[in-house]
C-alpha cells in the first residue's frame, strides 16, 4: 500500500479539463431563460484536472484500501465473503444499467423477473411468503419490518403495543430502529452465552408487547436452542417475532426462520448473498413476511400475472420506504450468486462457514480467552488474550494484524463480552488461509509477552499509523474548505 | 467440489479432527431436530458460468433500451467512461465500512472529498457520507428538523415529487408528525397559502429545486416567511443543477438534501441512486449517518477517520433519531469521480446543453399544435405540457419509434405530461421524437 497522500483539489490547475462534451449550437442562453436572481453567484470547489490525473488519483487512493481480494477479512458479523466476478459482469450489461425506473412495465420485464425470482428463492430459503426489496440496507429493513409490525397491530385496533423486546446482546441497530419508528426498546438479559434469558423475558411479557427482535444464531455465534419456546411465548401474548438476518449465513439451507416461529425478517444481501459491501453500501435489506402480513408490505409490490410482471398497490401498505423499488443492481448480484450455488450447493454455505469458525475457535483457544466452550456457528468470539498481564488489548492485537496483511476481526462487539474479538471466516476460505491466520494470531500472542511495546504501537507498516481520533472530534475538519484549521 | 468452496475431503477431516467431532452435522446438534427439513429449498440446480451468461442475456433482452425523454427524479445524463473501472476496483468495491482507518484511507479520503464537493455545491457547512436515496434523505432531514425544533409538524410543498412526499409521510406516520401540503399556484408554491400555514407552529418547510415540474422557484420570500416564523428551510435539490442555479446556501436554507443520481450515476432502474444530506453547522450534532474528518496519525501524517460518532445509532441506541449505518458509499465515490472529471466547466456545460435541448423540445412540441403550456414560470430542462391527444396511443407510438416518452402526471391532471431532455439528446433525436407525434395523431 502506498504513501500517496493528495486530495483531488490539490491537483487542480487552471486551464485543464477532464471531459469533452459535444457542442450545442441551439440558440438559448442561460441568462435569457432564467432571471439572474435564480442563478448561482458563488464559486464551487470543482477542480480543473485532466483525465489521467483523475484516473491516477483514484487508483492511488484505492491502493490505500484493503479489500476481500487483498487478503483474509474475518470481520465478525459482516460476512465478508468473496464477491464473484460473474456477478459484476452481469450487472454491467447496459440492458440492466440504463433503464429508467418509470419505463412502461412491458419494457422492464427482465428487471421485474429478476426481482420476482429472487423473491421466490429467498422465500424458499427462509419460509417467508414474500419479500420487498425497497429497503436499501439491513437497518432500513429493520425499520420497514417494525413499521409492518406496528401497522399489523393497529389494523386490529390494538394501539397499546408500544414495546419491542431486544436482547442486550443484539446489534445496536435494533434498539435504534425501534426508536425511529416510535417504539420503546426493552432490554432483555442474556445468559452468559448470549442466548435469551427466558426467565427475564417472561417478566416483560404483557399485552403492550408489539414483538421481539432476535438474531439467531446470536451475536456470540450461538444458536438459540429454545427458539421455539421464545417465539411461542411472544405469540401467546399477541406479539410478532422479527428475525434480524445479519447472521443468516450460519443457517442458510439448514433451518428456516419461518419454521423457528418468525413472522417478519430482513436479509442483508451484502452479507449472506455475496454482494459487495462497497466501503459502506450500497447494500440491500429485503424484508420478508408470512402470508397474512403481505398486504402491509411497502407499495408497490411486483407480482406475476398472466400478462407478465406488474406493479400492485395495497391499501393496508405501510407506504413507500424508497423512491423506487430498491437497489436493483445489488439484488441482481444476489440472484446470480443464488443461481450459481443452486439447490446443490446452497446448504454447504452454512456447513463450511460453521466448520471454518469452529476450526479457528479450537485452534486459538490456548492463546485467546474463549468465554463459551460450546460449538459456535459461523463466528467465534474471544475475550482478548488469555494472558491478561501483558497490558496488550484487543485493539492492539487488531492493529498488529494489519502489519501482517490481515483485516482484523470485529472488536469490542458484542458489548457483553469484555475485550471482544469476533472472528467470522466465511465458507469461502481455505484451510491454508486459516492456518496462516492462526499462526500469526499465535505469534502476536507471543509478542504480547516478549515485546508488548511492539504490539501496543502497531501498526508499523500501513499507509498511515494510529490516527488521533480525539483531534478529529475536537476540531472537526469535515471538508477541504476548512483544511488549514489544524495548522 | 464447487468453485466457491476450497474444502477438500482431507481438509475437512483435518478440521473435524482438530475440533474433535466426527462430522459437520455434529456442529448443528443445538438446532431442534424438528426444524431440520430436507424438502427445500425449491431452487434449481447450480448453473455454470456458460449457462448463466445465456440465461442472463435472455433476461436482459426482455428489457428495452429507449432514447429517454423522461425525468421526474431520474435523469439520463452522460456517464464518463473512467468511472465504472475505477469504482469497480476491488479495494473500493469489496471493502467494508472504514472502521480500521489505517487500511481504509482510500475510502475515507474519497468520503472527505465527497463531503467537500457536496458542501461546496449546496453552499452548506457540513455533509454526511451519504444516504440511501433522495426520498429517504428528505425524510431524515424532516426528522432532524423535528428533533431540532421540537414541533411535530412539517410543511411539504405540493411541488415536491409526490413519491418523495409519500416516503416522508411513511416515516412521519410512526413519529406522530403532522404533514401539511402547501398548495401550488401556476406550478410554484402559493405564497399566500404558505403565509397562512406558517402561522401555526411547525418545524420545517420542504421545497424542491428545480421543482417536480422542472420549474426554478424564487425562494427569497419563502426563506423570509419560514425564518420569521422560527422554522427551518429544507431544500431538496438536484445537485447537478447547482453548477448554474443559486445554491441552498445562497438562499439561506438550513438543510439541503436530495438525490445525486443526476451526477453521472446510470439510471439503474431506480437503484442504486445516491441520497445526500447537507446542513448548516448549527445542525451538525443532529446529522444522521457517518462523517469522515481530517486528522493526523502518530507520525503527524495527514489522515482521515470516521468522527463525531456520538451522533450515530450504534451509540445512541434507544435514543436514536435515525438508524442509518450502511449507506451508499460506493455511489458517493461514483459521484466524487464524476465531479472531479467534469470540473466546474463540464458541469456547467451539462446544464447549459440540457437547458438548450429542453427549450428546443418545448418549442417544437408547442409548434406541433398538439401541446399547450401548463405553467408560465421559468424551467431549466424539464417541463409540463398538456395535450388532448390520447396519451396511451401517444406513448405507444413513441415507444415504437424507440423513445421513452414523458412521465404522465395523471395524479395531477390526466392531460399533463412531464418532458425532459438532457445533454445526451441530439437535435436529430428531438426532431424525430416530435415527428412521432404527427404519426400518432
Amino acid at each position: 500500500m502506498n504513501e500517496y497522500n493528495r486530495l483531488i483539489f490539490e491537483l487542480s490547475k487552471p486551464g485543464r479539463c477532464g471531459v469533452s462534451l459535444p457542442d450545442n449550437d441551439l440558440p438559448y442562453e442561460m441568462d435569457h431563460i432564467l432571471p439572474s436572481n435564480l442563478l448561482r453567484q458563488s464559486n464551487t470547489l470543482l477542480p480543473e484536472v485532466a483525465e489521467l490525473d483523475v484516473v491516477r488519483h483514484y487508483t492511488n487512493l484505492s491502493q490505500k484500501n484493503f479489500g476481500v481480494e487483498s487478503g483474509f477479512y474475518p470481520l465478525g458479523s459482516c460476512t465478508m465473503k468473496y464477491n464473484p466476478k460473474i456477478n459484476e459482469e452481469v450487472v454491467a450489461n447496459k440492458a440492466f444499467q440504463s433503464i429508467h425506473p418509470l419505463v412502461c412495465v412491458e419494457h422492464a420485464q427482465g428487471l421485474m423477473q429478476v426481482y420476482y425470482e429472487t423473491n421466490r428463492m429467498l422465500s424458499s430459503l427462509t419460509g417467508m411468503d414474500e419479500f420487498t426489496f425497497q429497503p436499501f440496507a439491513g437497518a432500513h429493513g429493520e425499520l420497514t419490518g417494525l413499521m409492518i409490525m406496528r401497522d399489523y397491530h393497529h389494523s386490529r385496533n390494538d394501539h397499546k403495543r408500544t414495546k419491542v423486546l431486544v436482547p442486550d446482546s443484539a446489534h445496536g441497530t435494533n434498539p435504534a430502529s425501534a426508536a425511529v419508528v416510535g417504539l420503546e426498546a426493552i432490554d432483555i438479559k442474556s445468559n452468559p452465552d448470549g442466548t435469551v434469558n427466558i426467565d427475564d423475558l417472561k417478566t416483560h411479557l404483557s399485552d403492550e408487547i408489539a414483538g421481539i427482535m432476535l438474531t439467531n444464531p446470536n451475536t456470540l455465534g450461538m444458536f438459540e436452542k429454545d427458539i421455539l419456546v421464545i417465539t411461542k411465548l411472544i405469540h401467546d401474548v399477541g406479539g410478532l417475532c422479527y428475525y434480524d438476518g445479519a447472521n443468516l449465513n450460519a443457517i442458510l439451507g439448514i433451518v428456516r426462520p419461518f419454521d423457528m416461529g418468525f413472522d417478519i425478517m430482513h436479509i442483508n444481501l451484502h452479507k449472506t448473498f455475496s454482494t459487495p459491501h462497497g466501503g459502506g453500501g450500497p447494500g440491500s435489506g429485503p424484508v420478508g413476511v408470512r402470508e397474512d402480513l403481505i398486504p402491509f408490505l411497502p407499495n408497490p409490490r411486483i407480482v406475476r400475472t398472466d400478462q407478465g410482471y406488474r406493479f400492485e398497490e395495497s391499501d393496508l401498505s405501510i407506504g413507500r420506504v424508497a423512491r423506487y423499488y430498491g437497489n436493483f443492481q445489488v439484488v441482481i448480484r444476489a440472484y446470480v450468486y443464488l443461481k450459481t450455488l443452486g439447490k446443490s450447493h446452497v446448504s454447504d454455505v452454512a456447513r463450511y462457514a460453521v466448520l471454518n469458525a469452529n476450526y479457528i475457535k479450537e485452534s486459538l483457544k490456548k492463546e485467546y480467552l474463549l468465554p463459551i466452550e460450546n460449538a459456535c456457528k459461523h463466528e467465534v468470539v474471544f475475550s482478548g488474550l488469555v494472558d491478561k498481564t501483558t497490558g496488550v488489548t484487543t485493539l492492539d492485537v487488531a492493529k498488529r494484524l494489519l502489519d501482517f496483511g490481515y483485516h482484523p476481526p470485529t472488536i469490542y462487539f458484542p458489548l457483553i463480552i469484555k475485550e471482544a474479538l469476533m472472528i467470522e471466516p466465511t465458507e469461502m476460505e481455505s484451510l491454508e488461509t486459516m492456518d496462516s491466520f492462526i499462526s500469526i494470531m499465535k505469534q502476536i500472542a507471543q509478542e504480547a509477552i516478549s515485546n508488548p511495546e511492539l504490539v501496543k504501537t502497531a501498526p508499523h507498516h500501513t499507509p498511515v499509523r494510529r490516527i488521533d481520533e480525539v483531534l478529529a472530534a475536537r476540531k472537526p475538519i469535515l471538508r477541504y474548505q476548512d483544511h488549514s484549521k489544524h495548522d | 467440489m464447487f468453485k466457491y468452496f476450497p474444502h477438500t475431503e482431507s481438509d475437512i477431516q483435518k478440521m473435524l479432527d482438530t475440533i474433535g467431532v466426527k462430522e459437520i452435522d455434529e456442529l448443528f446438534l443445538d438446532i431442534p431436530r424438528a426444524l431440520l427439513q430436507d424438502r427445500w429449498p425449491d431452487l434449481e440446480n447450480s448453473l455454470s458460468e456458460i449457462e448463466l451468461r445465456q440465461r442472463m442475456e435472455k433476461i436482459a433482452a426482455k428489457n428495452k433500451r429507449l432514447i429517454c425523454f423522461a425525468g421526474a427524479g431520474t435523469y439520463d445524463h452522460y456517464v464518463p467512461s473512467i468511472i465504472a473501472p475505477l469504482v469497480s476496483r476491488q479495494e473500493f468495491l469489496t471493502s467494508y465500512t472504514p472502521y480500521q482507518p489505517e487500511i481504509a484511507q482510500g475510502t475515507l479520503t474519497y468520503i472527505f472529498e465527497y463531503q467537500s464537493y457536496m458542501t461546496s455545491l449546496t453552499g452548506m457547512d457540513v455533509s454526511n457520507a451519504s444516504m440511501y436515496d433522495g426520498a429517504t434523505a428528505t425524510a431524515e432531514a424532516c426528522l432532524m428538523a423535528v428533533q431540532d425544533k421540537r414541533v411535530p409538524r412539517i410543511l411539504l410543498a405540493e411541488t415536491l415529487d409526490p413519491a418523495v412526499r409519500e416516503v416522508v409521510q411513511t416515516y412521519a406516520k410512526y413519529r406522530n408528525i403532522d404533514i401539511s401540503i402547501v398548495p401550488m399556484n401556476d406550478g410554484i408554491t402559493d405564497r399566500n397559502a404558505l403565509q397562512e400555514m406558517v402561522q401555526q407552529p411547525f418545524s420545517a418547510f420542504v421545497t424542491q429545486t428545480p421543482n417536480f415540474f422542472g420549474i426554478v422557484e424564487d425562494h427569497s420570500e419563502y426563506e423570509q416567511l419560514i425564518h420569521a416564523n422560527q422554522g427551518l428551510l429544507i431544500m431538496n435539490v438536484d445537485p447537478s443543477t447547482l453548477a448554474v442555479l443559486k445554491s441552498p446556501g445562497e438562499w439561506n436554507a438550513d438543510i439541503a438534501c436530495g438525490d445525486a443520481q443526476s451526477l453521472g450515476i446510470p439510471m439503474h432502474f431506480g437503484g442504486p441512486h445516491l441520497g445526500f444530506l447537507c446542513a448548516k453547522e448549527k445542525l451538525l450534532r443532529k446529522m444522521p449517518g457517518r462523517i469522515a474528518g481530517m486528522s493526523k496519525d502518530v507520525d503527524g501524517k495527514r489522515a482521515y477517520v470516521l468522527t463525531l460518532q456520538a451522533r450515530e445509532q450504534h451509540i445512541r441506541r434507544d435514543k436514536a433519531n435515525s438508524n442509518i449505518c450502511s449507506n451508499q458509499s460506493l455511489m458517493a465515490l461514483w459521484v466524487t469521480i464524476y465531479l472531479s472529471i467534469m470540473g466546474k466547466r463540464g458541469l456547467q456545460q451539462v446544464q447549459e446543453s440540457s437547458m438548450k435541448n429542453a427549450h428546443y423540445l418545448y418549442e417544437q412540441l408547442i409548434a406541433s399544435g398538439h401541446f399547450k403550456p401548463v405553467f408560465s414560470n421559468p424551467f431549466l430542462f424539464e417541463f409540463v405540457l398538456q395535450t388532448d391527444l390520447d396519451i396511451k396511443d401517444l406513448q405507444k407510438r413513441w415507444m415504437e419509434a424507440g423513445f421513452q416518452g414523458p412521465v404522465s402526471l395523471s395524479g395531477f391532471d390526466p392531460r399533463w405530461l412531464l418532458f425532459c431532455a438532457t445533454e445526451q439528446r441530439t437535435k436529430a433525436e428531438i426532431d424525430a421524437f416530435v415527428k412521432a407525434v404527427e404519426v400518432a395523431k
